[in-house]
């Protein structure tokens, strides 16, 4: 947390401490060299090539008349806008649970984070099979409550994109429901104690002190996790693979299905035509934190 | 002792019930996983909430690599292991140097690198995964581990120095120029002074690029594919590729993969809420 109190401007006050140093600026440039090197080779060389590669215009043809990839396009729109924000309500909600002080809610919450720990492919699976008509868990379970067969989850497309939705959810909030945590411990407590002196509601509470003061880091984690869910490979490829008949795909898989289908070109312009999306959402967020 | 009021009853009652979905909710896929692992095959397709004869024999399986899918399972566990070992100690040092250099020695061009760097970090990997895995084929590292090591290196750094820089910012500049006054050398100054005082964060950081690489799935299966190259969830990936997989010693296997991270994660965790997820975001 102190971290993000730092103000590089105040830290080091005076004058540089490279103009007393005789050989510190080599030295600046030969540490630096490392990371200028794997930013030359493995981020501008291929970003280059890749719009390189995305050059012709008759690709984006092609992709205009592709159906998966309008699809796609939908369904990434409907996991970044209704996926994300409704998954940040739930994790601003809460973050409102957690900071109860109560023992079992301190154990709860280092449960609560265990989805975050551990790497997303296993548990992915194992949805994967608690989904499955036959066998799966679920559909058993609703089977010995009602007498009925469950629903064939992963074969209808609305359901298994909602599951794949689900599923991002349940990775992802631990880590958003900690950081709107921070937040919430932030707020002084005697603004509380004040509000409760005059008989505040739990609503006005929130109103015109929780809120207030957490708004811009709210808006701040939504715009970081809309950029990031738009790299979400994993949640979608190996819950539903896509399927069925390719209805489910989100950008991020609909890449790697081009590369698949050796149409490298349509790869990289499906990626371009996401900039006019993420450029602007990367550029506030740098705006935000480069200060 | 006071007798609890009847307010206090409902709020404790109101308490627990959004904490019991919740615990459902985060604990329903790993108990799932848990579950299988320690049921024979029967029991696993059954639907049971407890296996009647719970069993470790899965875990024999995976790790006698008696099965066709998990022949390679060490080797891939040495795979997983060493490639993300490789990446949390190159981008340790990378990045270190880096957030030193621009911090501490104020290189010129430094704050144009950190912006660079930001950029990247803010690039979904997915959107880079493509042309990522073209370049390391011009390279000629496709299969090779350090295809996957240095690709993730990419991913990993400009976060890494985007923290340790915030951390270094705050050293006070006394201690350098005091060291400076007692004849250190720049490199004296960064291994002697910088290097023990920047700690914690290091930790952190090597931590978060260690648990980066092992979790990779993308990248991995992109740029890896001979059997005995590949890492751990790629190969958990290749088992949904059969249609008589063998989900129970396929979750097990995942189970095996899944403890080493949560392990650290939670060995470390003082380092990690403190230094990473509040530096995430910066309110």
């Amino acid at each position: 947390m102190a971290i993000t109190l730092s103000n590089p401007d105040h830290a080091i006050p005076g004058a540089p401490l490279s103009a007393r140093l005789t050989t510190p600026q080599v030295w600046g440039i030969v540490l630096l060299a490392p990371y200028i090197l794997v930013f030359l080779a493995f981020v501008v060389y291929p970003v280059c090539y890749g719009l390189w590669l995305a050059r012709h215009p008759s690709s984006y043809v092609a992709l205009y008349n592709d159906p998966i990839f309008a699809r796609a396009a939908i369904n990434t729109l409907i996991f970044l806008v209704i996926g994300i924000n409704f998954k940040m309500l739930v994790a601003l909600f809460l973050s409102g649970f957690f900071v109860q002080s109560r023992a079992w809610i301190k154990w709860l919450s280092v449960l609560f984070i265990l989805p975050w720990a551990v790497p997303s492919i296993p548990t992915i699976l194992s949805v994967r099979f608690m989904l499955n008509p036959e066998w799966g868990m679920i559909n058993q379970i609703i089977f010995k409550l009602t007498g009925e067969d469950g629903p064939n989850w992963l074969n209808d497309p609305t359901v298994a994109l909602t599951m794949a939705i689900v599923m991002h959810i349940w990775k992802s909030l631990p880590f958003w429901t900690l950081i709107l945590m921070t937040g919430r411990l932030a707020i002084p407590h005697d603004l509380f104690e004040a509000a409760d002196v005059d008989g505040a509601s739990w609503w006005q509470k929130f109103r015109f002190i929780t809120w207030p003061s957490m708004r811009t880091l709210y808006l701040t984690c939504t715009l970081l996790s809309m950029i990031w869910t738009l790299g979400d490979f994993n949640s979608v490829y190996l819950l539903t693979g896509g399927g069925p008949a390719d209805l489910t795909h989100v950008l991020a898989t609909l890449g790697i299905r081009y590369l698949r289908l050796d149409q490298l070109d349509m790869s990289m312009a499906a990626i371009v035509c996401a900039l006019p999306l993420v450029l602007p959402l990367v550029y506030f967020m740098m705006k935000r934190l480069s200060r | 002792m006071k007798l609890p009021t009847l307010r206090d009853v409902g709020t404790e009652a109101r308490l627990l019930l959004i904490g019991i979905p919740v615990f459902i909710w985060t604990m329903l896929p790993i108990y799932h996983m848990f579950l299988f692992a320690i049921s024979p095959k029967e029991d696993a397709f059954s639907g049971k909430l407890w296996p009647a004869h719970p069993t470790l024999h899965n875990f024999e399986i995976v790790f006698n690599q008696q099965h066709y899918f998990l022949r390679d399972f060490w080797i891939q566990f040495w795979n997983s292991l060493v490639i993300a070992v490789s990446v949390g100690a190159l981008t340790l040092f990378i990045a270190t140097a880096a957030a030193f250099s621009i911090s501490r020695l104020r290189v010129p061009g430094g704050r144009w690198v950190m912006n660079f760097a930001l950029f990247t970090y803010f690039i979904p990997a997915a959107f880079l995964a493509v042309p990522m895995y073209r370049t390391m084929g011009n390279y000629g590292l496709l299969n090779n581990h350090w295809a996957l090591i240095l690709a993730m290196v990419t991913i990993a750094s400009p976060y890494a120095i985007w923290v340790l820089k915030q951390a270094s910012d705050k050293l006070p500049v006394e201690l350098d120029e005091a060291a400076i006054m007692d004849g250190a050398t720049t490199l004296q100054l960064f291994r002697l002074v910088y290097i023990p005082l920047m700690m914690p964060s290091l930790v952190a950081i090597g931590t978060y690029a260690l648990l980066l690489a092992w979790n990779e799935y993308l990248y991995a299966f992109l740029l890896l594919s001979k059997d005995t190259e590949v890492t751990l969830p790629v190969a958990l990936g290749n088992f949904l590729a059969a249609d008589d997989s063998p989900w129970e010693l396929l979750m097990t296997t995942g189970f095996i993969y899944a403890l080493p991270p949560a392990a650290i994660y939670y060995a470390f965790k003082r380092y990690m809420v403190g230094g990473l997820t509040a530096g995430a975001v910066k309110s």
